[in-house]
């Protein structure tokens, strides 16, 4: 299936390969490169190209490019999903994925790429399996590593690999027993020139990191179960339980994972926490245009509207901007042509509100769109469908574990058209 | 050795020279008898030798593997890069760099040749790192290969890496590892077994082709499934490097395909997609099982899975979709209608047959059919995109209309997802929205397009949009066009105005106002703009010209502004085309037209020409004198083909003497009405593609792409996925021990009056025969003899499976339920009756078969009162349960552990046992050993107040304590109320004995049954452990007695080993007995199963058959325990147990021989 994969950087050049079958020469990637000089931007950059010989499933993560060469047919998605989680598991070897940190690891990268496909097809993808043949580096170990002459390499079969339940590792022990979730949900909006919300909709994830001793079982139920609309879950939650009671039933992984995706049903109002008045134009005669934005809470719960940011992608005869913001600070990037104001906490006294002029370039038409603000925010402790965890229970260990529910509300795709 | 002499025969004699060469040399020098190299001198000499050959194979692999490569400069590559990676090509293996650079890597040599551990994997580490940035390291491989016997393991694992890397090209250094993994494959460690066979089919070395082959069909029938795994990750390698061998490894692969466990399943058939995709009568048999595993394989196998399932589907039901009318109601009733009783079943059949001729006969979907669709629904809540993707082309490939919606909602959401997995949703949302609009019309907000997306996903999405638009909802999304229209991304705007073009040709209400913005669009700033809404307009106008002569004069106007060829040309033709509706401005047009020819875009003269001659033609007073200037202009053009169109339009037009006949039609030629243009999206019939494949994403064949083919007309006969019963029995009969051979019998009796029930025999038999004839096949005998329950056929897979179906049927069923409940209670019911009568005394199986009498009548009258007893309703009754057989009996009290109490899964399970009895291992031909795992009563359910509670020795390690005896226990709840907090209490022990309880089984509701694991180290003695078993009311003192074979352990001793250890095992620790084996027992297969029922041993290999040698540790002390069955042709044999723990030796004797004399 994956035939080879290349990792490329920003600047394009491959820095790590990795051949399953016989090796492909790397000129294959010329290919990519014409078609990466082709688009823009590297998102423009098509995932699927098909070469004389090959085809190309490519993907862009943390600005580094994932090409994965393959010969004959297959799901391009099932490619594309497994370069993902080659991503994601760097990202959770070694803190961040980038093109530094792979290479201070290559070893254990190349390591890790081995085991997790084995002649193009996906071998051990659990991060837990993965952690028991390939122990991640930490200081300590490296420490320790040195001192005994041991290494990151387990020598014994991951038990997970051979269960039902893959993606636990056995033998987990911890001192403190913890169990916290975050629900974390998103409110992806688009409100139009005049303030009406054209759509609006609030997905929502659940983020675990569960630190329990044993074999636990846990399972989940919430207060108003009826908002969950479409839920995606991770392979240990237990659809039966799911679809009969409602509730989340599952033996997490160890560590941190996202326990399920849902999206709230539409038949429910979202609630817009902020408004946006805003006005921006340029004019016809004089290389110059305006720019007024006020930011008001609208609906937030009671809550405080935390880590406002908005930001512009302005034309690209915009020179430069003359503004005034009597809260946070503002840059426009000259290069980017991206204004961002970092607002901050949203005080409903006293509005936020930046305002001041633009300088186009001399010259150049008016432009004929105005650009559309991209909002960010964060509430605190409420999700904003109103989702409440009732219980956690959990069975098959004796002992007491912590437990915890976080909840956040955040802006996720949310859009001013002006 | 032995072994290995016989593989090497095989090898080409050069190479055995080779092997044989470096074998005497490591033989004098070291007592290690491991393929090492010398480290100085020997290899280089071979290594220079070896030149010319490896070259020659570079060569080739070259063409083949790189082919794609242009060579050339990487577009925004690095130089430095690039330089390296030239050199690379061209040094190719290595030969050349190591002569002209003799002295390069020294140091990692040196490291490599070091004694220390800690060096060796600097040196391999930088060699890795080496290889992972591209560079060449193949100089190494002498240097590196003799490392592949290194006892440490990470450096053993880097070795591996290196060396399938390199393999390829230093085929002959290659050979000389072979060895290490041949002896690898015979480890009895399953890890070792399986990295042994994933390394030697890595590597890409001809010559080891028959090593290969023998390492995969052994590896095939091997205990553990991650082996087995291994073994079909090997095949498609295999396949790849030799395709000749396709004939021996379809055979492998069907063995693969009749596996029943979760690891395996994915993999095999990602092998049969690689190597024998046309081969579809092999999912055949195995077809039931995998709808049945799908959930619990992994999410990578899944996809293939379901990929390969669609298309068998394609193949094998009727298009659920060809009688629409019917479809509404259809889709429902034929689900039940297809479980009626069986002769109503052969009906259908016929009917089925019958169906695409007589069109107006109702569709009767296939059960099968139903159980795909029915099995894959609950997987679209995977967090996978792929499994997502491919239930959802499975669904739109083969679900009833009605039914399709549901995958909407799932591919909406992934649209969440990353950008590159939207991109791929949306070109299949783009095609399955012109074949099913209405699924997702209700998600029309979700495609609306922001400006932060990307271009290419921006495009798709207004693609979606475009084929969602109806009468109803344009106006939302002809409002939502025009905010696009400004967005500053301009191939946006132009694809937009495209999709606006789409909208009117389609919607004939919004045509005007389509039209209408459009022109606006004429006075956009942008020119793009303007020219793509002209390219539009044409296309518009084309259709209605006669209303709209003001448009066309508005055009004309924009022949001064406009630059952009294209919309230039569509101007031209648009008044040529339309010049009686413009005949006072058409000749201004080309009057200006004339005078900027020469300077003009080659599409726009050719335009200017066919204006010309139209105007000619209608108006030729006026254009004449112009017509014949542009012509003349045209006829000196650079451009032949303007050329030749000025000659030909002069012919044609012109008359002159000389002209044919055609000038005659000359009117009729340009001025004929030509039909509009259809805007049609370029998605349209792309899904004769499978959804979700590559092809279907690049609209062109891939390679390896299988076409899906269309619905068979008749429907093939749906037996054969019937899996015989029969043999089934028979073999379940021959396999469980002797004692509870009466019950099967009886079991056997039951299951044939089952067996003219088609649907309930399928399921029953489905996963039966797999079972059986799989090496490890516990859970399916285990749990017939253990207890009883027929229903457990596929559910004692495992709970979560059966569950998992219960809800994906749920809707389906929900009115049926009550009458369903009833009828497995009464059910279980009966098979109570049949087992207590089997198992107890004769007054016993008097008193509770009275007993579950009266509770039976008791409970049908709590349940329901029950329906009027129509004849008709009986026989529904009837056949639905044995439809429902699979998901509604009530939790099957198998002995596997279920997932909620104990953590061990099914396969885990299964695996740990293959490793007990790993003897197949060494000889594949060996019979499949059977652990019918023997069952004992803790508490009957009488003394237990309706609680009843089995234990059996499930003889697998307990992982909490490695000393402990695991102790399966099975409670029953028979009583009508709950039963709460079950756990256990004051345990009473001899000295040096523990007990790890089982977790409390907090609630047990009525009916229901679970299980749990306890561990017990005995101590090695036969003593009982004594303890009360305690739920919130009562207490009840049990005890659990060993019988001395599951005090042991199996372990894996070769022959010698045995040999060895017997001999230190003499005289006192020795017992021997004599006896004479039961007539039935006279053939070394019947033999070891006996042995192996009666006592945890694994089986030692051994020349003769007329011995059978057995091996374990007990499992506290760890002390050996060997047995020796030798027999001779008259039933005489002999048993001898060397064991240094007298006690349990000489109680094991009269075990075994009990075992083999009864």
């Amino acid at each position: 299936m994956i035939h080879s994969l290349f990792l490329i950087n920003h600047a394009g050049d491959i820095f790590l390969e990795k051949h399953w079958k016989s090796v492909i020469s790397r000129s294959v990637c010329d290919y990519f490169f014409e078609a990466k000089e082709k688009a823009v931007e590297p998102e423009n950059v098509p995932p699927v190209l098909q070469t004389p010989h090959h085809y190309l499933i490519s993907i862009y993560r943390d600005k580094l490019f994932f090409l994965s060469v393959v010969q004959t047919e297959v799901p391009p998605l099932f490619v594309i999903e497994f370069l993902h989680r080659v991503a994601d598991t760097i990202q959770d070897y070694f803190g961040e994925c980038s093109e530094s940190l792979i290479n201070d690891n290559v070893v254990t990268v190349y390591e890790l790429l081995e085991e997790m496909l084995d002649n193009g097809f996906p071998l051990a993808t659990e991060s837990n399996v993965l952690k028991e043949m390939i122990r991640p580096p930490t200081i300590l170990r490296s420490v320790v590593n040195t001192l005994t002459g041991s290494s990151n390499v387990g020598d014994k079969l991951p038990t997970g690999q051979l269960s039902s339940i893959p993606w636990r590792r056995a033998g987990v022990k911890y001192t403190n027993n913890e169990a916290y979730f975050d629900v974390i949900e998103e409110i992806d909006a688009i409100v139009d020139k005049s303030g009406t919300t054209v759509f609006a909709e609030i997905q929502g994830v659940i983020e675990a990191s569960v630190r329990l001793t044993g074999m636990p079982d846990l399972s989940m139920t919430f207060m108003n179960p009826s908002l969950l609309d479409d839920v995606s879950f991770h392979p240990c939650v237990r659809f039966k339980r799911w679809e009969s009671e409602r509730a989340l039933s599952f033996i997490p992984p160890d560590g941190n994972f996202t326990l399920m995706n849902y999206h709230v049903s539409s038949q429910n109002l979202v609630t817009i926490p902020v408004y946006v008045k805003q006005n921006i134009c340029f004019f016809e005669t004089g290389p110059c245009g305006r720019l007024d934005i006020t930011i008001g809470p609208k609906q937030t719960m009671g809550k405080t509207v935390e880590a406002l940011m908005v930001t512009i992608h302005m034309p690209k005869a915009v020179l430069s901007a003359n503004l005034t913001a009597t809260q946070g600070n503002y840059r426009y990037d000259l290069a980017t042509k991206v204004l961002v104001w970092d607002i901050g906490k949203l005080n409903p006294q006293k509005l936020p509100n930046l305002r001041g002029s633009l300088s186009l370039q001399s010259g150049a038409p008016k432009p004929e769109d105005n650009p559309s603000l991209n909002i960010d925010l964060k509430i605190q402790q409420v999700a904003i469908s109103g989702l409440k965890v009732s219980r956690l229970e959990m069975n098959g260990e004796k002992y007491k574990p912590f437990k915890g529910v976080k909840y956040l509300t955040k802006a996720g795709n949310f859009q001013v058209r002006t | 050795m032995t072994a290995m002499q016989r593989l090497l025969l095989q090898l080409p004699v050069s190479a055995v020279n080779m092997v044989k060469t470096v074998q005497s040399q490591v033989q004098g020098q070291e007592e290690d008898k491991s393929p090492v190299l010398t480290p100085d001198g020997v290899h280089q000499a071979w290594y220079s030798a070896l030149q010319p050959d490896e070259l020659r194979h570079l060569r080739s692999g070259g063409s083949g593997g790189g082919g794609g490569g242009r060579g050339g400069g990487g577009g925004g590559g690095g130089g430095g890069d690039h330089e390296e990676h030239s050199s690379l090509e061209e040094g190719g293996g290595g030969g050349s760099i190591f002569q002209s650079q003799p002295l390069r890597h020294d140091d990692l040599k040196e490291m490599l040749d070091s004694n220390k551990d800690s060096l060796k994997l600097e040196a391999m580490k930088r060699i890795v790192a080496m290889i992972a940035r591209g560079k060449n390291a193949s100089d190494l491989f002498p240097a590196v290969v003799k490392n592949v016997a290194c006892k440490n393991i990470e450096v053993k694992k880097l070795v591996y890496v290196y060396l399938v890397r390199y393999a390829e090209e230093q085929q002959d250094l290659a050979l000389l590892s072979i060895s290490t993994f041949q002896r690898g494959l015979k480890d009895p460690n399953q890890l070792i077994r399986a990295s042994a066979l994933r390394v030697l089919s890595s590597i890409r070395v001809t010559i080891i082709v028959p090593i290969m082959m023998l390492a995969i069909k052994e590896a095939a029938s091997d205990m553990s499934p991650y082996v087995r795994k291994t073994a079909a990750h090997a095949i498609p390698k295999l396949y790849s490097l030799d395709p000749e061998q396709k004939d021996q490894l379809i055979e492998v692969i069907e063995k693969l395909l009749a596996d029943k466990t979760t690891l395996v399943a994915g993999s095999v058939v990602m092998a049969f997609e690689e190597v024998c995709p046309e081969r579809i009568e092999l999912i055949h048999k195995n077809y039931r099982k995998l709808c049945n595993l799908l959930i619990d394989v992994e999410e990578w196998g899944q996809v293939v899975i379901i990929n390969m399932l669609t298309r068998y589907a394609r193949t094998q039901f009727l298009n659920p979709n060809m009688n629409e009318s019917f479809l509404e109601e259809g889709s429902d009733k034929t689900f039940y209608g297809s479980d009626e009783d069986s002769d109503e079943e052969e009906e259908d059949k016929d009917k089925k047959a019958e169906a695409p001729m007589v069109k107006r006969k109702p569709y009767v979907m296939d059960p099968d059919h139903r159980l795909l669709l029915r099995n894959t629904k609950p997987l679209l809540q995977s967090r996978n995109a792929a499994v997502v993707m491919a239930v959802a082309q499975l669904y739109f490939h083969l679900a009833p209309k009605a039914e399709i919606g549901v995958i909407a909602k799932a591919l909406v959401r992934l649209l969440r997802s990353h950008s590159e997995v939207q991109y791929v949703v949306l070109q299949n949302v783009a095609t399955m929205s012109i074949k099913r609009r209405g699924m997702f019309e209700p998600y029309l907000k979700s495609f609306y397009i922001r400006s932060t997306d990307p271009t290419q996903i921006k495009i798709l999405k207004l693609e979606v949009l475009t084929n969602l638009a109806n009468e109803t909802n344009i106006s939302t999304i002809l409002r939502e066009f025009q905010t696009y229209i400004k967005s500053m991304d301009k191939d946006f705007v132009a694809a937009t105005i495209q999709a606006i073009g789409r909208c009117a040709t389609n919607i004939g209400e919004v045509r005007d106002t389509c039209l209408n913005g459009l022109v606006q669009l004429l006075s956009n700033r942008d020119e793009l703009v303007v020219a793509e809404s002209v390219v539009v307009i044409k296309k518009l106008l084309q259709m209605q010209p006669e209303k709209h002569s003001d448009i066309i004069k508005h055009m004309a106007k924009l022949t001064d502004n406009i630059q952009v060829p294209m919309a230039r040309a569509s101007i031209l033709w648009l008044i040529g085309e339309y010049c009686e509706h413009v005949p006072k401005i058409a000749p201004d047009v080309l009057r200006k037209m004339a005078k900027s020819f020469t300077n003009e875009e080659d599409i726009v003269k050719l335009q200017i020409i066919n204006l010309a001659a139209k105007l000619y033609l209608t108006n030729s007073k006026q254009t004449k004198l112009l017509t014949q200037y542009v012509l003349n202009l045209a006829k000196y053009d650079q451009n032949y083909d303007i050329r030749d169109r000025a000659r030909f339009i002069r012919q044609l037009i012109v008359p002159t003497e000389k002209s044919g006949a055609l000038s005659k039609y000359a009117k009729k030629l340009f001025l004929a009405i030509k039909p509009a243009p259809v805007l049609e999206s370029p998605f349209k019939d792309r899904d004769h593609f499978q959804l979700g494949s590559l092809s279907h994403l690049l609209n062109a064949k891939a390679g390896g792409y299988q076409e899906l083919p269309d619905w068979p007309e008749a429907a093939p006969d749906p037996c054969v996925r019937n899996v015989e019963v029969f043999t089934l029995l028979e073999r379940v009969t021959t396999l469980t021990s002797v004692p509870e051979w009466t019950k099967c019998s009886s079991r056997e009796k039951r299951k044939e009056k089952k067996v003219d029930k088609p649907f309930y025999s399928d399921s029953d038999g489905e996963s039966g025969p797999t079972e059986s004839a799989d090496s490890e096949s516990d859970s399916a005998s285990g749990s017939e003899s253990g207890s009883g329950l027929e229903e457990s056929g596929s559910g004692s897979e495992s709970e979560e499976m059966s569950e998992s179906e219960q809800s994906s049927e749920e809707e389906v069923r929900k009115h049926e339920r009550k009458n369903k409940l009833r009828k497995s209670v009464s059910e279980s019911e009966s098979d109570d009756e049949e087992e207590s009568e089997s198992e107890s005394s004769q007054s016993e199986s008097e008193d509770s078969e009275s007993e579950a009498e009266v509770k039976k009548k008791k409970k049908a009258a709590e349940t329901k009162p029950p329906p009027k007893p129509v004849k008709k309703e009986c026989k529904k009754e009837k056949k639905e349960m044995s439809l429902l057989d699979l998901d509604d009996f009530e939790p099957t009290p198998s002995p596997q552990a279920t997932p909620l109490n104990s953590f061990l899964s099914s396969s885990l399970v299964n695996d740990l046992e293959g490793l007990s009895l790993s003897d197949a291992v060494l000889s594949p031909a060996a019979i499949s050993p059977c652990s019918a795992l023997k069952s004992y009563e803790l508490l009957h359910r009488i003394t237990g107040e309706g609680l009843c509670v089995e234990y059996c020795f499930s003889r697998q390690p307990f992982p909490p304590d490695a000393n402990m005896v695991s102790v399966q226990m099975q409670f029953t709840n028979n009583a009508t109320s709950d039963t709460k907090n079950l756990h256990m209490e004051d345990v009473k022990l001899q000295s040096g004995m523990r007990v790890n309880e089982f977790t409390e089984i907090e609630l047990l509701p009525a009916g229901e049954a679970a299980s749990a694991v306890m561990g017990i180290d005995f101590c090695d003695s036969t003593q009982a452990a004594n303890f009360q078993l305690c739920t919130h009311r009562r207490k009840f003192f049990v005890s659990i007695q060993p019988p001395v074979g599951e005090l042991m352990r199996p372990v894996f001793l070769t022959e010698n080993e045995f040999k060895k250890e017997q001999g230190q095992l003499m005289g006192m620790n020795e017992i021997s007995e004599k006896l004479t084996l039961d007539v039935k027992c006279r053939n070394e297969h019947a033999i070891v199963q006996r042995v192996i029922t009666a006592a945890n041993l694994s089986r030692v290999p051994c020349g003769s058959d007329k011995e059978c040698r057995f091996g374990g540790r007990t499992v506290t002390s760890g002390s050996l325990v060997l047995a020796t069955v030798s027999s001779r042709e008259d039933g005489a044999a002999q048993l001898t147990v060397n064991c240094e723990k007298m006690v349990i030796g000489t109680m094991l004797v009269k075990d075994i021989l009990l075992a083999l004399t009864q």
